[in-house]
């Protein structure tokens, strides 16, 4: 028992003494350090997992015909989205210009090279009715070769024939489509007339995705599209799919130095930067939802304070003892900081192992994929959390301690 | 060896500034107390006895005059000099016994040994001193609360001694206690004194008083 430690356990008398107040502060910080690692858990889980979705998709590079506007800047339209998923692009546009041609196309192909594999996209927004329902859906036309490698079907098969069609899984769903149905695209006044398509395919679900959104879409090969819309060689855009996410840079820049020469005529737009983004847009809400989760250490804060300041009201005539046996300023200091130093650490370990459970219930039933739960990523949360519970108590201690060990040692003997 | 003053106070003045004016606790008071002395202070309650005591048990300083305890002017010692001074030079007895509640009876008597070296008692001095006073172990392992208002005092004496201080400051030892184990306190002091121990023992108790060498009486804050 060292000086240090007969303060030391003064304070740990002090809070068996008051074993049931000291419980219900520290409950503040136990509840506090769930929350926040709970929550920091939740976030990085879903992060991790979103990336995990995501990440098959991200190695994909759209390029998409760009007027120049932007002044040559290669990754200029690199936000604009592909066709279909914001609808900002369609060829129903009258400007002729605005397709990548086939030349294009093929020095597209050539700067890639060997990286990965580029096909074309056409894409239009079309009305559409099966039997009596209307509706409107993305109608993609694809090469018929490169179809069975991009998209895989849950029923069906590859459309042969002219009036083949694929459709996506919510359409399907929607429209009470099956195979054999048969789908009428075009408006009756359309310039274009209006063709039939019969379901040979269901495609499965794919989520979000970034080079293609076929949930709500109708896949045609493209010689059924161009047969239909026109716009042969004239494509929407061009799709790269790289062999490996790294060359994502380097092969964007080689496509825009190479195809905007002299003027702008493409952009690209790189799926692991919208990856990015939106990776660091649910980084962003889970630390804004942490962030609420810390009120409650506020919360619990505040309740230390309060047990601070009654320990040191309760112990003045201790204090006044103490001081004038010899006992200096920093010791008196020491021990109340100690004490909530303690009522932290109980709380914060106590609420470390509760958030080891909590959070995982959280994790599988807000997320329903706990795959990356024990990962450093996520369990990081737990110290930190636990860190941010003890350095609260100690802050929201050092108002009382300093109170206690300034009080005038007379005054305090006074006291009863 | 002419004896050496060990509480020497010159012109000594304290003054508390309260709203309704000031109040004049102790005035231009000049007196010195030798090494060894057995010494009471006596007053009513209101003459400055209480001030007189926290001036010379170093918890607060004059706002006048010099004040040296042991050599030292403590008139210009700062907080923490003077937490050091009372460590190691003064040993307190209070009326109310004083003791820490959240320690035992050994530990109390333990506090400022391990306040001045920093390290457990080792030498057996904690458990001897409570020997001395009639405390055994068995009772030596029980809180203050426990113990009898004697038994407290015992250890309270206990404790002011454990660092060997050449100055015990009492203040109204005996106030609290029944006149046999007021008795039993006076002489436990009175032998301490006669080892060489300086006694300053502030009562209003007069047969306290008859222990003592020397009695200082303070009226309206003047020493006579």
């Amino acid at each position: 028992m060292k000086s240090g430690g007969i303060v030391f356990q003064l304070a740990t008398r002090s809070i068996r003494l008051n074993f049931l107040r000291s419980l219900l502060a520290a409950l503040g910080i136990v509840i506090g350090v769930i929350s926040i690692a709970a929550m920091g858990m939740m976030g990085a889980n879903m992060t991790l997992t979103v990336k995990d979705q995501m990440s098959e998709m991200g190695n994909v590079l759209t390029v998409t015909h760009d007027a120049g506007s932007s002044g040559g800047g290669g990754m200029g339209g690199g936000m604009s989205g592909p066709p279909g998923m914001g609808g900002s692009s369609s060829s129903d546009d009258d400007d002729d210009d605005n397709y990548i041609s086939d030349s294009q196309f093929k020095a597209i192909k050539n700067a890639v090279g060997t990286n990965g594999t580029v096909y074309t996209v056409h894409s239009s927004s079309d009305s559409f009715s099966v039997g009596t329902k209307e509706g409107r859906a993305t109608v993609y036309g694809l090469d018929a070769d490169v179809i069975p490698e991009l998209l895989s079907l849950s029923d069906g098969a590859y459309p042969k024939g002219d009036t083949g069609a694929l459709v996506g899984a919510s359409l399907a769903e929607r429209f009470n489509l099956t195979l054999g149905s048969r789908i009428t695209l075009g408006d009756e006044d359309d310039d274009e007339g209006q063709h039939t398509v019969r379901v040979v395919g269901i495609i499965e679900e794919r989520g979000m995705s970034f080079d293609l959104s076929t949930d709500m879409a109708v896949v045609l090969p493209d010689e059924s599209y161009t047969g239909y819309y026109g716009d042969e060689k004239e494509y929407d855009q061009v799709n790269v799919v790289l062999k490996d996410i790294d060359d994502a840079d380097a092969t964007s820049t080689t496509i825009t130095d190479q195809l905007n020469k002299k003027k702008t005529q493409v952009s690209v737009s790189d799926a692991s930067r919208m990856l990015d983004s939106i990776t660091s847009t649910i980084s962003t809400l889970a630390t804004f939802v942490m962030a609420i989760a810390g009120i409650s250490l506020l919360v619990a804060a505040v309740s230390i304070f309060n047990v601070m300041m009654m320990s040191v009201t309760e112990r003045v005539r201790e204090i006044g003892i103490m001081r004038s046996l010899g006992t200096q300023k920093v010791e008196i200091l020491k021990m109340f900081v100690y004490e909530s130093a303690i009522l932290g650490f109980a709380g914060a370990l106590i609420g470390v192992i509760c958030s080891l459970g909590i959070g995982y219930l959280v994790v599988s039933m807000m997320i329903g994929d706990t795959t990356h739960f024990f990962e450093a990523e996520s369990l990081i949360y737990l110290p930190e959390a636990m860190l941010i519970g003890i350095a609260i108590c100690v802050v929201s201690g050092l108002y009382p301690a300093w109170r206690a060990a300034n009080l005038d040692p007379i005054e305090a003997l006074r006291a009863e | 060896m002419s004896p050496t003053p060990i509480i020497e106070l010159e012109e000594v003045t304290k003054i508390y500034p309260l709203a309704s004016g000031d109040v004049v606790a102790l005035d231009h008071v000049t007196l010195s107390i030798d090494e060894g002395e057995f010494v009471a202070i006596m007053g009513p309650s209101g003459s400055g006895k209480s001030t007189m005591l926290n001036q010379i048990g170093c918890l607060d300083v004059p706002t006048s005059g010099r004040l040296r305890i042991a050599g030292t002017d403590i008139g210009r010692m700062n907080d923490r000099a003077l937490t050091e001074l009372r460590l190691s030079t003064l040993g307190y007895i209070f009326q109310k016994f004083n003791l820490i509640p959240l320690l035992t009876a050994y530990e109390n008597v333990e506090y400022p040994y391990l306040m001045k070296h920093r390290r457990n008692d080792t030498t057996g001095r904690v458990s001897e001193l409570l020997a001395t006073f009639g405390i055994d172990a068995a009772l030596a392992s029980h809180r203050p609360p426990e113990l009898s208002g004697g038994q407290q005092q015992r250890v309270a004496v206990a404790r002011a001694l454990v660092n060997d201080p050449p100055l015990l400051i009492c203040d109204e030892p005996t106030g609290n206690l029944d006149t046999k184990t007021g008795t039993q306190i006076m002489e436990t002091l009175t032998g301490l004194n006669r080892r060489g121990r300086t006694i300053v023992i502030v009562t209003h108790d007069p047969t306290v008083a008859t222990y003592a060498d020397r009695t200082i009486t303070i009226r309206d804050g003047k020493a006579s």
